[in-house]
């Protein structure tokens, strides 16, 4: 589903990428852990094309496209969720006109129909209430004023709204407490545990994977992916460290 | 207030970023018209401006008296013409209130601006005036906002709001504050930024599944919506953003 070759890639001249290899077949769950600045940030960037984030060698495919010639709305309309660390405030635009619009926007790209007020409106409620958000947030501006945990959800509720194929998570279980990071993990596996989806989740910790079970887990260490597992590797990361698992 | 004779300059303070050379496609009978406009005791009067660009320079110079206790509501759209120039002259009776939203936008050469001078002659009148602009390629907006407090007009309220949105290097924007205060039991605040499009959003729209354009759109319209926040009519509120939409959309 998604397969990553070789990549190389750069900010301002600094290479954080330095040849790294994965693919993630349909149906799975894999984890990429890492220590702070192994490039696990830049990786969720670079696959969702984040402008100042440039490759300067290797392959992006998804589903067999080159998506590293895609602009990044149009990754998204392929299929793709960026799910964002620290997600943007929009002061002015309502959650509900955001994804609308944006759903929208994925569908006519795709060339189905848009979705009526009332269509989108029933599809929202459904997805906010699978992650207890009320609907009130939905329908103020994106993200301002939202806890920490308030735009984690919200993030998950826009995941469940957009239903992508292959979803990136970049720690999507930072800033969350206890029941929050429960029903995150919830939603997670309710909106992309399938056989036709897939999922990279980046995280600092073993604890969203107690929730969201991986298949397989990476070990990323200075731009590259130094080891791979199963799930035991994450407990092992857990108990014993990056630095002397990655050694 | 005497009518000049001669063409203004830019030496005039209130004509200090105008395109002054385009003015001269108008005859000086033009220049001087004022539309004069009385408001009786405790009447609310509203008008809009949607400036349509069927001249190469629009000219609008309104002079409002607002009696006791009365009210006076303006809302514009200034999107239109080589050089368009809303300026509006207003006298504050007491316990009057004067709102003022308005939005220029513009790209190209285009110079679009707006200059209000509010005479808060009598105790407790109000004031509230909000200014947003964007401009792309070489257009330039202007606020320029004068407000008179009298000597005697104590618990006056007044204030002023400008934020400008420069999409690309070599548009400008200016706003020009100018308060005259003369009684001490008063309230006036001011501000005035200019920025650039939150790059975050935009590329978090993206990401979403918006394309640029659209995500743009969004944005601006959020930005430009908090001048016609304080009209009542939602309708009336959705059509000015269209209205000033549709000028960016031809532009960009």
């Amino acid at each position: 589903m998604l397969k990553i070759e070789n990549l190389h890639a750069e900010i301002d001249g600094k290479e954080i990428l330095r040849g790294l290899d994965l693919e993630v077949n349909a149906g799975e769950v894999h984890a990429i852990m890492g220590p702070n600045g192994a490039g696990k940030s830049t990786l969720a960037y670079v696959l969702g094309g984040r402008p100042g984030y440039e490759v300067t060698q290797g392959t992006v495919t998804f589903n067999g496209e080159d998506l590293l010639s895609m602009e990044p709305h149009e990754r998204a309309a392929a299929g793709t969720f960026l799910g964002f660390q620290y997600p943007v405030e929009i002061p002015g635009v309502s959650n509900v006109q955001f994804l609308r619009e944006a759903l929208n926007a994925q569908r006519k790209y795709r060339g189905e129909e848009p979705l009526s007020g009332g269509e989108f409106l029933k599809l929202a409620k459904e997805k906010a209430g699978l992650l207890r958000l009320d609907m009130d947030m939905l329908k103020r501006n994106v993200n301002v004023g939202f806890s920490g945990g308030e735009k984690k959800r919200a993030e998950m509720v826009q995941m469940g709204i957009l239903d992508p194929k292959f979803a990136v998570l970049d720690e999507t279980d930072s800033g969350l407490d206890i029941d929050a990071l429960k029903i995150v993990g919830e939603g997670i596996n309710t909106i992309m545990r399938a056989p036709d989806k897939g999922v990279l989740l980046i995280t600092h910790y073993q604890r969203l994977l107690d929730y969201v079970k991986p298949d397989i887990v990476h070990v990323l260490a200075k731009g590259r992916i130094v080891k791979t597992g199963g799930p035991d590797l994450a407990l092992q990361l857990e108990s014993e460290g990056y630095e002397a698992v990655a050694a | 207030m005497v009518e000049a004779a001669t063409y203004p300059t830019r030496k005039a303070e209130e004509w200090r970023y105008s395109d002054v050379d385009a003015l001269h496609t108008l005859d000086l009978a033009a220049i001087n018209d004022w539309q004069e406009i009385a408001i009786a005791p405790g009447d609310t009067y509203r008008d809009v401006f949607l400036l349509d660009g069927s001249d190469d320079v629009d000219l609008r110079r309104l002079r409002v008296s607002v009696g006791e206790g009365g009210r006076c509501e303006i809302f514009a759209v200034n999107a239109a013409s080589q050089f368009a120039r809303i300026e509006l002259d207003i006298k504050l009776a007491r316990g009057a209130h004067f709102e003022f939203g308005g939005v220029t936008l513009g790209g190209e050469q285009t110079t679009r601006e707006f200059v209000t001078h509010v005479i808060h002659a009598e105790p407790e009148a109000t004031s509230n005036q909000t200014v947003r602009a964007v401009h792309w390629g070489k257009g330039v907006g202007n606020f320029l906002g004068r407000i008179d407090v009298a000597r005697h007009a104590q618990k006056t309220d007044a204030a002023q709001d400008f934020k400008g949105l420069l999409l690309e290097r070599g548009a400008a924007a200016n706003a020009v504050p100018q308060l005259e205060i003369f009684a001490d039991d008063v309230k006036c605040a001011h501000g005035a930024t200019v920025g650039q499009l939150d790059e975050q959003a935009r590329f978090y729209m993206a990401a979403r599944g918006l394309p640029p354009e659209e995500a743009r759109k969004l944005l601006v319209r959020a930005f430009l919506a908090d001048a016609f926040a304080a009209l009542d009519d939602e309708v009336q509120q959705g059509e000015l953003l269209d209205h000033a939409l549709k000028a960016l959309g031809d532009a960009l």
